[in-house]
């Protein structure tokens, strides 16, 4: 199968590859994949006290497909509240790097990580209000 | 001399045809493109004739008695089709057992499957990590109603060698019949019909730098004479066995290819796996956490221009991706439709997690001491730029065990 022009342009010139502190209160962490099966994502982002996501990092195991799909995902997430990186849905990815059929998975899971960083960053400040 | 982009690296997939049996193959194309059938005129003597000297150029190889016992195939597949088949269904008053293993080319594999559909019974024997298969196990196996002993004698992803004299030897004292896929082995391992008691094998003009499209089945004809039903009906060409007009051209490339490698396979044999030890000792010293796949390197029951390693935390087709001038394969899922990794790795229990980091090189005939040396440092280089990358060997290097994270399977 052949990569599509910019499925290799981020899997070769990855964006926002890093780990930013999972301890850190304002740091919302996604792992989502399962080694077994191929794919395994990292991907953190860093919210203002505003509601707007500064930062975004990832680290991914997988094949181009999925490192593309998270690298494009943390470009995305940059600059955006989280409101609006809630709506980023695998099929925008799957159309911005034009995904085969057998590679939507990877999109899946850059959407999955993308809920689930959102999910634990919220979560944190649940619970620092609560203990607050 | 300057190094040519990108380097093929994958001869257990397919091999270029060789400069000399692509000039041998070329006249039949236009010139002498008689129908070896054709029994009436000179062109399809000729045809015949170039098809009877490619059938000895084939016997030698594999050391058959007679030329008569080749039956030319479109391929390998369709030669273990063929025998499979063949024998279920000529022997099937004689019983309806076959003895194989898991890891099996797809063709042999699929076709036992279609078979036990029919009502035979299979067994599919384990083979042990390193991808060998036990004789005792094969001798266990054995029932009265078996008819078949169906055995590799070198696997394409994991290159185990099978010890095919010994089981050969066993299903002689049996009286059960012995089929070899001797497609990845020939020419990279001894393989003679007669020491080792082979009654049928199945043999491919591509892997042996020959064309694509071409293939033969060895059917022994005394102690004992094999018999097999045909699968395909027509013009009872090949001896009632294979019908269908001969593809001469490509069986003179196959004669040829036979040829070329009887007198060289063992000087080959030589250059591979000094170029494959060369490449693996770059790699396990330029990386950690890198593990082998199938026998040692040194254990003599390995295909000399195979290598398959696993990159721990660095996913498969991820890599391909990063070394794109390198053909290579691998056995993470990614790079099949089903999105399973490798069944003969599975069968190795090699786990799900590295049957996903693994690589196989394929090195042959045309393969250089250069590209060796520039696939293993890139391959260094790129493992290690890929792991900079991977959550998993973040974490490994943190103490953190993988295997105790509840993974979500997706």
């Amino acid at each position: 199968m052949a990569y599509s022009d910019k499925v290799i342009e981020h899997a070769e010139n990855p964006r926002n590859v890093g780990t930013l502190d999972k301890e850190d209160p304002n740091v919302g962490t996604g792992l989502v994949g399962a080694p077994a099966c191929g794919d395994v994502m990292r991907l953190q982002i860093k919210v203002t006290d505003g509601g707007v996501i500064e930062d975004a990092k990832f680290k991914t195991f997988g094949c181009g497909s999925a490192i593309a799909s998270s690298s494009l995902a943390t470009e995305w997430l940059k600059g955006r509240t989280l409101d609006e990186a809630e709506t980023i849905k695998n099929t925008d990815i799957v159309a911005e790097l034009n995904l085969p059929p057998v590679k939507i998975h990877c999109s899946v899971l850059a959407e999955d990580a993308i809920k689930s960083a959102i999910d634990d960053y919220r979560k944190k400040q649940a619970s620092r209000r609560a203990q607050g | 001399m300057a190094l040519k982009l990108p380097i093929y690296m994958d001869y257990h997939a397919t091999t270029p045809v060789d400069p000399r049996v692509l000039e041998t193959m070329i006249p039949y194309f236009t010139e002498k493109f008689g129908n070896a059938a054709s029994r009436s005129h000179r062109f399809g003597w000729e045809g015949e004739e170039a098809v009877g000297y490619a059938r000895e150029q084939v016997a030698a190889l594999i050391n058959a008695e007679k030329p008569e016992e080749i039956v030319f195939t479109s391929g390998a597949s369709e030669s273990n089709n063929l025998a499979l088949k063949g024998v279920a269904e000529f022997y099937k008053d004689k019983g309806n057992h076959i003895i194989t293993t898991k890891v099996e080319h797809k063709a042999v594999l699929d076709t036992c499957k279609r078979l036990e559909k029919q009502g035979l019974t299979v067994t599919y024997l384990d083979v042990d990590k390193t991808g060998l298969v036990s004789v005792d196990d094969v001798r266990n196996a054995l029932t009265d109603k078996t008819i078949l002993v169906s055995v590799m004698l070198a696997n394409n992803e994991v290159g185990a060698v099978q010890p095919i004299g010994e089981i050969g030897k066993l299903c002689k004292e049996r009286g059960v019949l012995f089929h070899v896929d001797a497609v990845q082995g020939i020419g990279k391992t001894e393989f003679d019909v007669r020491a080792m008691g082979v009654d049928l094998a199945s043999i491919t003009a591509h892997k042996i730098y020959g064309p694509k499209g071409v293939g033969a089945l060895y059917v022994r004809r005394s102690k004992p004479r094999v018999r097999i039903s045909a699968q395909v009906d027509g013009g009872g060409h090949e001896r009632g066995m294979r019908s269908g007009t001969l593809n001469v051209t490509g069986i003179v490339g196959f004669g040829k290819a036979c040829e070329v490698l009887t007198k060289t396979w063992r000087d080959e044999v030589r250059k591979v796996e000094a170029q494959r030890n060369r490449l693996a000792e770059k790699i396990f010293k330029g990386l950690d956490e890198v593990y082998l796949n199938g026998p040692a390197l040194d254990s003599g029951k390995r295909l000399p221009n195979n290598l398959n390693v696993s990159f721990a935390y660095v996913e498969g087709e991820g890599l391909m991706m990063a070394i794109k001038d390198v053909a290579v394969s691998s056995g993470s899922a990614c790079t099949s439709a089903s999105l399973e990794p490798s069944y003969v790795l599975r069968a190795l229990g090699v786990d799900e997690e590295l049957a996903h980091t693994s690589i196989r090189f394929g090195l042959g005939r045309f393969t250089t001491d250069e590209e060796v040396d520039f696939v293993a440092d890139l391959v260094v280089g790129k493992v290690k730029k890929l792991r900079d990358l991977s959550p998993l060997y973040e974490m490994a290097k943190e103490g953190i065990d993988i295997k105790s994270i509840q993974w979500a399977a997706h």
